[in-house]
């Protein structure tokens, strides 16, 4: 099972129910609420051959806006305060990359997830990423970068990035072994879940026993985290402004502040 | 061609020619266009300089205010002839702030409509990580104004939108484009190199536009408008998008019509690109309807 299975697994209080084989949803309590998990896992037999390793495409576009809308729908008329977590279990190596994702529009099914997700933190959802794996490109932006919290495992096998390292190295004319050195140097170029979370867009590093599969302990760790993580979302702001006034923001950040600011004033 | 058609067409002024900027000034009222953080504010990104890239210094984004047929309007165009319209730190907050700061009037009684010029191949990789996180703030933030006032996407070319900000397009509240102009997430030389030739010939320039061209596009209903490479055809779609006001529902909320159309399609003989916009006019019942 793919690391994103076993997280859904572990933290599920009953039944994993299938929105489509390649999306997955479950229960799962935390304190008082019952969180709704949302993940993108392995479809080995999916019609789209390119969407098979747990790539976000077409069909997992719409499934993840169709399972994120029906929590919405469903909590629609209960007071703020109350209307339920989503908990996105990041675990993707991409959006899929094909012929046909882009004859029907996968950008399109891409802003279906990403509207529904931004929908759910609006009208008041906690919606909080779990980063377990890898969390790339496009897929990270339809699946987890909606969220008004960010949560993520201190774990080698968790790279969160614009782009694998083979391509980007490609696309910005450099060798492997350059980017990496650049990366050292760079906090947002590095594949390191480390300095990653310096960038101000992670509200907690989690350090567990085993990031794959998750021990009796790790589930409890990872469980208190989000009920915490559940907390801040409700007494934070809706939009994702936190992300430029977090401890990390303030120093690497500094750029995006400054427009913010000298926009607001030139505005008239 | 007629000799009214050929003169027509000497009579056009390109705005595909136009850059960034030009294109800005030449959609807005004529002496109301006033530039945001221009390049004489000279806030760059932090990040090129270090890496040997030579930053520019409005970071390839301008913002300029306006009126457009006499409405509020903020024009938010990205300069695709700086590192690709790569969205970086600071060209992606330009562009997220400028569509806060519309929202905040727009709630204040001062409604203020977006138009969003949209080339760019994506994420710049030189600030990857931040670039990937400004995109997420473009997109929530087109998603604030656009409930509020209409966010109006024009892809015009040449260069055409994909990456993350193809994500942003579909939740324009309409998009204009242009035959010359391509939108797709993922740009063919990305998916060549990704899976193959044989996945996608990024050579093959009429395969490129059969999928993600404007005509293509508007056609399968992913798009709004065909435009005319011509300033004053471009503007009078804008004015009348902006006109149109807030629709009662989004293309990117229509989840049954997106489940339609991946239902309609046999994907082990999938349609031919020209084929497509018949499969999905086609009504398909749904699922479980006995009829």
């Amino acid at each position: 099972m793919s690391r994103g299975q076993n997280w859904t697994h572990a933290l599920a209080d009953g039944a994993v129910n299938d929105v489509v084989p390649s999306v997955i949803t479950a229960d799962c309590t935390l304190g008082d609420d019952t969180a709704r998990i949302v993940t993108v896992v392995p479809d080995p037999r999916s019609p789209f051959h390119r969407a098979r390793e747990g790539e976000v495409g077409l069909r997992e576009g719409l499934a993840l806006a169709e399972a994120v809308t029906g929590v919405v729908v469903a909590d629609g008329r209960l007071p703020d305060g109350r209307r339920r977590p989503i908990v996105a279990v990041v675990d993707l190596p991409s959006q899929a990359y094909g012929r046909v994702e882009e004859l029907l529009g996968i950008h399109h099914a891409l802003a279906a997830a990403v509207d529904a997700y931004a929908t759910a933190r609006t009208a008041g959802h906690p919606v909080i990423s779990l980063i377990v794996g890898r969390a790339l490109s496009g897929g990270l932006l339809a699946h987890g970068l909606q969220a008004n919290q960010i949560l993520a495992l201190d774990d080698p096998g968790v790279v969160i990035h614009a782009m694998h390292k083979q391509a980007a190295a490609k696309v910005t004319l450099r060798t492997v072994a350059e980017l990496d050195e650049l990366a050292k140097r760079f906090p947002p170029l590095s594949y390191d879940v480390n300095d990653w979370a310096k960038l101000g867009l992670c509200d907690e590093l989690l350090r567990v026993e085993n990031a794959g599969e998750p021990t009796e302990g790790d589930t409890v760790k990872v469980r208190n985290a989000l009920a915490a993580a559940v907390v801040r979302a409700r007494k934070g702001p809706r939009d994702l402004s936190n992300r430029l006034n977090s401890p990390g923001a303030l120093k690497t950040r500094a750029a995006s502040r400054r427009i913010h600011e000298e926009l607001a004033k030139q505005w008239g | 061609m007629t000799v009214t058609e050929w003169e027509s067409l000497l009579d056009r002024t390109s705005f595909i020619e136009l850059d960034a900027r030009e294109r800005a000034k030449a959609l807005l009222d004529e002496g109301t266009a006033r530039e945001l953080c221009g390049p004489f504010d000279r806030i760059e990104s932090p990040w090129l300089e270090p890496q040997g890239v030579v930053p520019q210094s409005d970071d390839g984004v301008v913002v300029v205010k306006g009126s457009l047929d006499g409405q509020r309007a903020v024009v938010i165009g990205i300069e695709q002839a700086f590192q690709g319209g790569g969205i970086g730190e600071v060209s992606g907050v330009k562009i997220a702030a400028g569509l806060s700061l519309a929202a905040r009037d727009s709630r204040d009684g001062a409604p203020t409509a977006a138009v969003l010029l949209l080339e760019t191949g994506g994420v710049r990789l030189q600030e990857a990580n931040l670039g990937l996180a400004t995109v997420a703030e473009v997109c929530a933030a087109v998603l604030e104004l656009r409930a509020l006032q209409p966010v109006v996407g024009v892809i015009a070319g040449a260069l055409g939108c994909f990456g993350g900000v193809s994500i942003a397009a579909g939740l324009c509240t309409k998009l204009i484009m242009t035959a010359e102009g391509r939108l797709g997430l993922d740009g063919p030389e990305v998916i060549e190199s990704e899976a193959g030739i044989a996945e996608f010939d990024a050579s093959d320039h009429p395969l490129i536009w059969s999928i993600d061209g404007g005509t293509q596009r508007v056609r399968t209903g992913l798009a709004d408008a065909l435009v005319l490479d011509d300033v004053s055809a471009l503007r009078t779609a804008v004015v009348e998008a902006v006109r149109q006001g807030v629709p009662a529902e989004h293309r990117s909320r229509r989840i049954g019509q997106l489940r339609a159309s991946l239902e309609a399609v046999d994907l082990d003989h999938p349609p031919a690109p020209s084929a497509l916009a018949a499969v999905w006019a086609k009504p398909t019942p749904p699922k479980g309807d006995p009829g």
